[in-house]
């Protein structure tokens, strides 16, 4: 007897379009009922909130079941890789697992006020002053501001740091320029563009290191400001680090750590000792404060005790002069760049952070860089085994770039890597290697998965070299295939709204 | 490639055609092959006072962007409004149809180069 | 506690793979000087110390009893379902959307979120979220900025007065000039507005609570050719006119009400809608949607030659990460409460807020000003508002935000109602300030 496989009619979720909880709407149709609803019946809001001030319709929000909502979201949730689901070893982003037990702590703190009175807040400001205690420790800085919201944000706090240390020295006009590497994150230049400097780009050398000859050469009074990853972007570590220091150094030329890569060194050496001036962390990389699909990250700053006047407040201070309590909020800070957000930082994510921190001590940080350079390293050679070249063969830290063999497009792999059920690593940057893979597998995954990763580009690899048409067109399971960006861009459709009105 | 022989180029991959005072301005067809399909083009006020060598427009294509400098100075006369619906003429038409803006010229950049000179720039490149 | 999953002979396969003899070989790149610092951190704990420690950390604080607490946050309901769908592991571990093909359920569900922030402002074009109302208000100034190519922003003292510092941190550093327009009582100043101004930016209701004439500001904004941002509350918009109605070409805010848990100040999100004109302006992250090969709709990054990671230097912002999960969590309670139950959340704070109002009158603690309030006002207190706020923390209390001493208002603080206001808990409240009050007039 001969089986047909028939293929399943539109009507199945796999052939048709996933909703959008607009189109799952029916008017009428009621989900949660909000507390005390009945106090809106018979109000006369004309009265209340006067008639100039009420608006003329209600926004068009959908209108569905409870049931009809966990459907969609969990529908939703489905069409989506994760952590806690695939292997996702995006270079640059530190996809570790995020601890569980985290979870459960943060709940405890969400429903506090940010304008609580302080005596009902010792907790979290206890907590607050010992994470910046322990984070200042972990970096080799002075003072911490927990702050910023995301490491773009830590950036533009830190270099306007940088700035008012140059403004109260009078050199403001002179201290124009900020160095980056050619290979540096997107955010560096942008950041040191959007606090109002000139950006200088020094390129990298054979070893993937930052050319020192051609960084030494532009060095000059009128610097503000170096920004490093350290290891850099390309997974390498910049082993001229001191004597870079030592010539920003000679010149008041401020070094910036940008602590996108601090998985590669965490509990192993300190950028304050390395001789930064300044460094932000990525809570939400080194330690592991969930992603979220794009956010919230978390960007502390952390300074050398002359850049210390200069942080934003409020500040937590523990047995604040003239407060009877344990734990206040210095506002007074005259020489303060000034606020950069509302509030004082990301607290859910410090707490998160906070509680990784003290499960793991100073012995399980260190153990974290050493199993992420470990792992990066074995994966290393498992890929450059199955004929991916690295793009600076030596030992590198918690990530590396590969590069397909020639006449294949790193594009190609990362969409055929989705069929087999596993993240693909960062594509095409650093921008300096051309079809770069940037892979950083981190410290949380075992040898098996990583084998099972170069296993699978191994097999990509030689069913693409049989059929270059197979790869060029995968994936073939995924939801949506090769989506039309260009069309996208072109005529964006941005709400469904649009998309209503475009139809 | 394409590299008409009545124009002029700068390294950085823009064509100007000049007539009488008025130059019109425009990317090259190796350009407009490594940015990818155009889908947005910033382009200058009419009235807008350029000088040769500054950023005038933006090319940009889904991964990047292109500053377009102006290879002459002078008085932005008119710009290619066309392109603001229709963006792929420059993929299509790089030299015709997908031209960005015409300078009333007063001077002309230091950098302009020959098409055999940039045919030199332009295969580096490739 | 530990998370590496390597046993000593994983490490020592991997090692021979590597062809490196130790662990500490993988680290001489380090200079000597500076390698394995000693760190004094307290010590590792295992999971149950950890919950333990915790929860020793989350006693200290004390978050229940009647809670008047507003000022730019408030404590709102939210529904079990938001949490459980918001906090499921593939939004929560997931990257930012960079490969559209796996991450679909977070693009579509961003894609619905900037429909639905665009509904409630009454605009045409969002982005998937900024950092918090503050940064959003400063990336509208910049925004403003950029557009009009002019270099003064003006903005009402009726904004929040963290918002103003954040923007006043940010305009500084590139030389752009601000100007604070005075309330006249509570309310802005309607000044004439300059033909150099970009923007001018008001917030509505306004920090002190009361309602702004949106439409004369907007209108005299516009006289001079700025934009007019407005600063709103997102929960407001079920009700109140939108920036839309009155020609707002930005509208900003904190969606920490619609959705989010107060978290201590964050995160929440902030959000940015504008005008279609200003869409290719937008800082930040944004979804479209488009087509995928077989013609299938699918949702993708998009517009991204305006960030950073392509622009560099010369990006439209330098924001990366974002708040997409506290994003999400707003469009799931908007979904979950529907247009109409976002009016009743609206509404019991507007009552509520009324009938709280007219009682602390009848103990003599009267409103700043007359004029229509949303939620929450200020009012006149004969002490300073920390030390009212504490007193009736003692008492088990959490309200009166205390107003700024750059208002000029002398003692006062702010009360907020929300749907969560029971009556009882307003007779409570009125029975400590009663209680408050008499014991200052017994020292006296």
């Amino acid at each position: 007897m001969t089986l047909t496989a028939e293929k399943p009619s539109t009507l199945t979720s796999q052939n048709s379009n996933f909703p959008l909880i607009f189109e799952r709407s029916q008017a009428g149709r009621r989900g949660v009922i909000p507390p005390q609803a009945a106090l809106e019946q018979n109000v006369d809001l004309v009265a209340l909130l006067g008639a100039e001030n009420l608006r003329s319709s209600a926004p068009a929000l959908p209108e569905v079941s409870e049931l009809d909502l966990v459907r969609h979201y969990t529908g939703l949730a489905n069409r989506q890789f994760s952590v806690d689901a695939n292997f996702y070893p995006l270079g640059s982003c530190t996809m570790k697992y995020n601890p569980k037990v985290h979870e459960v702590a943060a709940a405890w703190f969400t429903d506090l006020h940010p304008y609580q009175a302080l005596e009902t807040a010792q907790g979290a400001l206890e907590l607050l002053h010992s994470l910046g205690q322990s984070l200042a420790t972990i970096t080799g800085m002075d003072a911490v501001t927990l702050q910023p919201a995301a490491g773009a944000h830590g950036e533009f706090t830190g270099i306007l740091m940088i700035r008012k240390y140059f403004e109260q020295k009078g050199q403001l006009e002179q201290r124009r320029i900020v160095i980056c590497p050619d290979a540096a994150h997107g955010t560096n230049p942008a950041t040191a563009a959007m606090a109002g400097f000139e950006v200088v780009e020094i390129p990298g050398n054979a070893r993937g290191e930052v050319d020192f000859e051609a960084l030494e050469a532009a060095l000059s009074p009128h610097v503000a400001a170096i920004m490093l990853t350290n290891p850099n972007t390309l997974g390498i570590f910049e082993t001229r680090i001191l004597d870079i220091s030592s010539k920003a150094k000679a010149l008041d030329i401020q070094l910036y750590y940008d602590g996108a890569n601090t998985n590669a060194i965490v509990g192993r050496a300190r950028p304050g000792d390395m001789g930064f001036d300044v460094i932000h962390l990525n809570l939400h990389k080194t330690f592991t404060v969930p992603h979220g699909g794009g956010g919230p990250g978390t960007g502390p700053v952390g300074v050398k005790a002359h850049l210390e006047p200069f942080l934003p407040g409020p500040i937590v201070i523990k047995n604040l002069e003239g407060s009877a309590l344990a734990y206040g909020l210095e506002h007074d800070r005259p020489l303060s760049i000034g606020r950069v957000r509302s509030f004082y930082g990301n607290f859910g994510n410090l707490v998160r952070a906070y509680a990784y921190i003290r499960s793991l001590g100073a012995e399980g940080l260190k153990d974290v860089s050493s199993m992420a350079v470990l792992n990066a390293n074995y994966l290393r050679i498992k890929l450059s085994e199955q004929g991916f070249a690295t793009a600076y063969p030596r030992i590198n830290m918690h990530e590396f770039v590969a590069t397909p063999p020639k006449g294949l497009k790193t594009l190609d792999f990362a969409k055929a890597l989705l069929d087999y059920g596993v993240h693909p690593m960062t594509t095409y940057f650093p921008l300096v290697v051309s079809e770069a893979m940037m892979v950083e597998p981190t410290e949380t995954e075992s040898l098996e998965t990583l084998d099972n990763y170069a296993q699978i580009m191994g097999e990509i690899l030689r069913k693409a070299q049989a059929n270059p048409a197979w790869l060029e067109s995968a994936p073939y399971t995924t939801p949506v295939r090769r989506l039309d960006e260009t069309l996208a861009a072109k005529k964006p459709v941005l709400t469904y709204q649009k998309m209503l009105a475009t139809k | 490639m394409n590299i008409p022989q009545n124009l002029q180029y700068l390294k950085s991959h823009e064509w100007v055609h000049l007539e009488g005072d008025t130059a019109t301005v425009g990317i090259s067809d190796f350009a407009q092959e490594q940015l990818g399909d155009v889908v947005y083009v910033e382009l200058p006020k009419v009235g807008q006072i350029a000088s040769s060598d500054e950023t005038l427009a933006v090319v940009e294509s889904v991964k990047t962007a292109s500053d377009i400098y102006s290879p002459v100075s002078g008085e932005v006369i008119e710009v290619n409004a066309s392109l603001e619906g229709s963006p792929e003429q420059i993929n299509e038409s790089p030299y015709e149809l997908g031209w960005l803006f015409k300078v009333r010229v007063t001077g002309l950049s230091s950098e302009l180069l020959d098409p055999s000179s940039y045919h030199l720039v332009a295969e580096a490149e490739a | 506690m530990k998370y590496t999953p390597h046993t000593p002979q994983d490490i020592q396969k991997a090692l021979d793979v590597i062809g490196v003899p130790n662990v500490d070989a993988l680290f001489d790149d380090l200079p000597v000087g500076i390698r394995n610092p000693v760190l004094e951190l307290p010590a590792a704990l295992d999971e149950l110390g950890i919950l333990e420690h915790m929860q020793s950390l989350a006693d200290k604080n004390k978050v229940k009893g009647p809670n008047f607490l507003g000022g730019g946050m408030a404590k709102h309901f939210i529904p079990s379902a938001v949490n459980a769908l918001t906090f499921q592991s593939a939004f929560v571990t997931a990257y930012t959307p960079y490969q559209p093909e796996v991450a679909q359920g977070e693009l579509q569900a961003l894609f619905e979120y900037q429909s639905m922030i665009c509904q409630l402002t009454g605009l045409d074009v969002s982005n998937s979220s900024l950092y918090d109302g503050a940064t959003a208000v400063a990336e509208a100034a910049l925004l403003a900025l950029r557009h009009t190519g002019r270099n003064k922003i003006v903005v009402s003292q009726g904004v929040h007065p963290e918002y103003r510092e954040t923007l006043h941190t940010f305009l500084e550093c590139v030389g752009a000039e601000l100007l604070e327009v005075a309330l006249e009582g509570t309310h802005t100043q309607n000044a004439v507005i300059a033909s150099d101004i970009g923007a001018v930016i008001v917030q509505n209701p306004n920090f002190l609570g009361t309602l702004e004439d949106m439409q004369a500001l907007s209108d005299a904004a516009h006289a001079a050719g700025a934009l007019f941002i407005a600063v709103v509350d997102p929960l407001s918009l079920a009700v109140l006119k939108c920036p839309g109605e009155y020609g707002a070409d930005i509208a900003v805010g904190d969606g920490q009400v619609i959705g989010n848990a107060p978290n201590f100040g964050g995160p929440a999100y902030g959000f940015i809608t504008v005008t279609t004109a200003l869409m290719r302006q937008l800082p930040g992250r944004i979804v479209g949607a488009s087509k995928d090969v077989d013609g299938k709709r699918g949702f993708v990054l998009t517009l991204q030659a305006r960030e950073q990671h392509i622009r560099r230097a010369k990006a439209k912002s330098n924001i990366c990460s974002n708040h997409a999960l506290m994003a999400l969590q707003s469009a799931i309670y908007l979904s979950s409460v529907g247009p109409q139950g976002l009016r009743e959340v609206a509404v019991a704070g507007v009552v509520r807020a009324g009938q709280l109002e007219r009682a602390l009158k009848n103990i003599g603690l009267e409103r700043l000003t007359q004029g229509k309030f949303f939620n929450e006002f200020a009012v006149k207190l004969p002490i300073p508002a920390d030390e009212v706020r504490s007193q009736l923390a003692a008492r088990g209390i959490h309200g009166c935000v205390p107003v700024p001493a750059v208002y000029g208002l002398g003692h006062a603080g702010l009360f907020c109602a929300t749907e969560l206001t029971s009556e009882k808990d307003i007779e409570t409240l009125v029975a400590a300030l009663k209680d408050i009050l008499e014991n200052i007039s017994g020292e006296n």
